[in-house]
């Protein structure tokens, strides 16, 4: 019942996403802003997997993401365009990454976990920062956007929001797959109770760090449309800040599903728009609404509709 | 020239690990004795910056805002435990990691709101301006020295109180199994309290102490925090004599790393590429050194809990 109603959202969102070009929100900022918000929500799906599925609070996930970004950049500064060139390269560039940093990180778990991938994740940030040849703390401007089979696909708005719907609807379908596969179980059940996984016979080692690795391929994917949306990247963007952003979307939305992740990515880079063009110093109100979030919703905001229906339950035992 | 070099670059680096160490001092003994991970620890610095800069500018005297910023960063630091910290100890470290996050994006635009985005100067206190010639044809900065020397006093005294006072026991035992000293009848709230406010403080202390030499801008302790989480898991959460070794040892390691490696690798690559390759080794060895100590000692170089 429960992974019905997961499952029905995440279509719903999906097909709300694909479904707004023609009610309305055509217009050219909307869907940059909607393509922002699609592309940083794939990677807070694939680290729904990692902190719901896997129990890992990697607090380098941004990283993924740069180094996808940072594929593009190398490989446009060496002018290689095609897409069936970059993709590949950006997405194995971050599982490589995640590979090489999560074999030693899976060791840790708990804070040191958490220490431990904020620490690779500054490491690829100033790696960034001192590629001097790619623009360094300036970052770097793209030529042009990847090239689709020898043409100009990408440039197109429309295209692109739909490449952009179609490349979630794939992370979030994945994930899902894995979550309920054999392999998700064996993650679940290592997350848990790990002592009793392992007493099953399941070293949850190799299986945190395939989905680990998972994650970080979809970072990369994403860093890729990423830069292809801005057209320009910079180490600012893939900060450690942006990775406490991106834990903060897994955790607004719930970790009750994957469908939650689709939900905070959204509505925390709608929030933000909204609120910036309310006030120079919004960031205050956005911190306080953040806060009150963790305080008061423990189930994200995918478990309001619960949450409200407790509250009433509650309320009718009383009287 | 190299020696000069050498010892100018270890005194520095020794200055950096010590306001360090102040930062990493508080944030380790929260996070031993509460089992609370306070990113918003690095808010404290900045705190202290910018009501040293305040103050310094309305009364003209450094000496006055070193007094008055210390109670007033205590205050704030408190105000922020009763506002918000206090109600995450009973949370996962995940909620207590997100909801400072939010303190911080708060507090870091409140500065840029109260005193604009421009970086705040503050002069060098009089007294401590000029240099100390340590060797010939070597003048090193009166005040950084001052810092040096300060902050090893608070060390000192930040040693005796853990070690020699019944408080200091307390916090100890808190550090070690927090759930017994309750049992035993201790208010640990209180003590809590204690901790969390003595912590703050000597953040604001690094926060005043750098205010002249660094520039007080918002989001100052950012980066400066990152660096302390390295230096507390480095030396084992909740060890102030971990703190203070590891605080010693970052330091070092970024800033001789930062001048010496390019140096060094044009042992092996062109000019250009080395000062390239040099620098990004440089920024990442605190890293690499953290990620090869937790590959091999899990729970830092002094671990406190034994369970």
């Amino acid at each position: 019942m429960d992974r019905l109603r997961s499952d029905l959202t995440a279509i719903a969102v999906l097909a709300a996403l694909a479904a707004a070009p023609f009610v309305g929100f055509g217009e050219g900022y909307v869907l940059t802003l909607l393509a922002r918000a699609m592309i940083l929500a794939m990677a807070a799906v694939a680290l729904s997997l990692l902190v719901g599925g896997a129990g890992l609070v990697s607090m380098g996930h941004a990283a993924m993401l740069g180094f996808g970004a940072y594929a593009v950049v190398i490989l446009d500064a060496a002018r290689i365009v095609d897409a069936a060139i970059v993709l590949p390269v950006a997405v194995l560039a971050a599982a490589g990454f995640a590979l090489l940093t999560g074999a030693i990180a899976i060791r840790t778990s708990g804070v040191h976990f958490i220490m431990i991938t904020l620490a690779f994740g500054q490491m690829a940030f100033f790696t960034a920062s001192s590629l001097a040849g790619y623009g360094g703390d300036d970052g770097y401007t793209l030529y042009a956007r990847s090239e689709v089979a020898g043409t100009r696909l990408l440039e197109d708005r429309l295209t692109f929001h739909f490449v952009c719907v179609a490349a979630l609807a794939a992370t979030w379908l994945l994930c899902r797959m894995l979550l309920e596969s054999r392999f998700g179980r064996v993650l679940r059940a290592s997350k848990g109770n790990p002592l009793r996984a392992q007493a099953l016979g399941f070293d949850p080692y190799p299986y945190r760090l395939v989905a680990y690795v998972i994650a970080g391929g979809i970072g990369g994917a994403s860093g890729f449309l990423f830069a292809n949306a801005t057209e320009f990247v910079a180490p600012a963007y893939f900060s450690w800040q942006r990775s406490g952003e991106l834990l903060f979307m897994v955790i607004l939305g719930g970790l009750a599903g994957l469908h939650g992740a689709l939900i905070g990515a959204l509505g925390f880079v709608l929030l933000e728009e909204w609120l910036s063009h309310q006030w120079e110093h919004w960031r205050i109100v956005f911190g306080v609404l953040l806060i009150l979030a963790v305080l008061y919703l423990p189930n994200g905001l995918s478990g309001i509709p619960g949450q409200v229906a407790g509250a009433l339950r509650k309320g009718d035992r009383r009287g | 020239m190299t020696t000069q070099l050498l010892l100018i670059q270890g005194l520095n680096g020794l200055q950096l690990g010590i306001l360090l160490f102040l930062i990493a001092a508080g944030l380790t003994l929260v996070f031993g004795v509460m089992d609370f991970i306070n990113l918003a620890h690095g808010v404290q610095y900045m705190i202290g910056a910018y009501l040293a800069a305040w103050i310094a500018a309305a009364t003209g005297s450094f000496w006055v805002a070193l007094v008055l910023a210390l109670p007033l960063a205590l205050a704030l630091g408190l105000l922020l435990e009763f506002l918000v910290f206090r109600h995450l100890y009973d949370r996962d470290h995940l909620q207590q990691v997100l909801a400072t996050f939010g303190v911080i994006l708060v507090v870091n635009q409140g500065v840029k709101w109260l005193f604009g985005a421009a970086p705040l100067q503050v002069p060098t206190p009089e007294l401590l301006t000029g240099g100390i010639r340590l060797m010939e044809g070597l003048l090193y900065p009166t005040y950084r020295i001052a810092i040096i020397a300060g902050g090893l006093a608070v060390a000192g005294l930040l040693w005796w109180l853990v070690e020699r006072t019944k408080v200091g026991m307390l916090v100890r035992a808190g550090a070690t199994n927090a759930p017994m000293v309750a049992a035993l009848g201790v208010d640990i709230r209180r003590l809590f309290m204690i901790v969390f406010g003595f912590g703050a403080m000597l953040a604001g202390f690094a926060g005043v102490l750098a205010a002249p030499i660094l520039s007080v801008e918002p989001g100052m302790g950012d980066n400066l925090l990152i660096l302390a989480f390295v230096v507390i898991v480095i030396g084992g959460i909740g060890s102030v004599r971990g703190a203070f070794l590891a605080a010693l040892l970052v330091g070092l390691v970024e800033t001789l790393g930062r001048s010496l490696m390019p140096d060094l690798m044009r042992l092996f690559l062109s000019a250009s590429d080395a000062r390239q390759v040099g620098a990004a080794l440089a920024s990442m060895l605190v890293y690499i050194a953290m990620a090869a100590i937790l590959a091999f000692r899990p729970a830092g170089l002094f671990p406190v809990r034994t369970s």
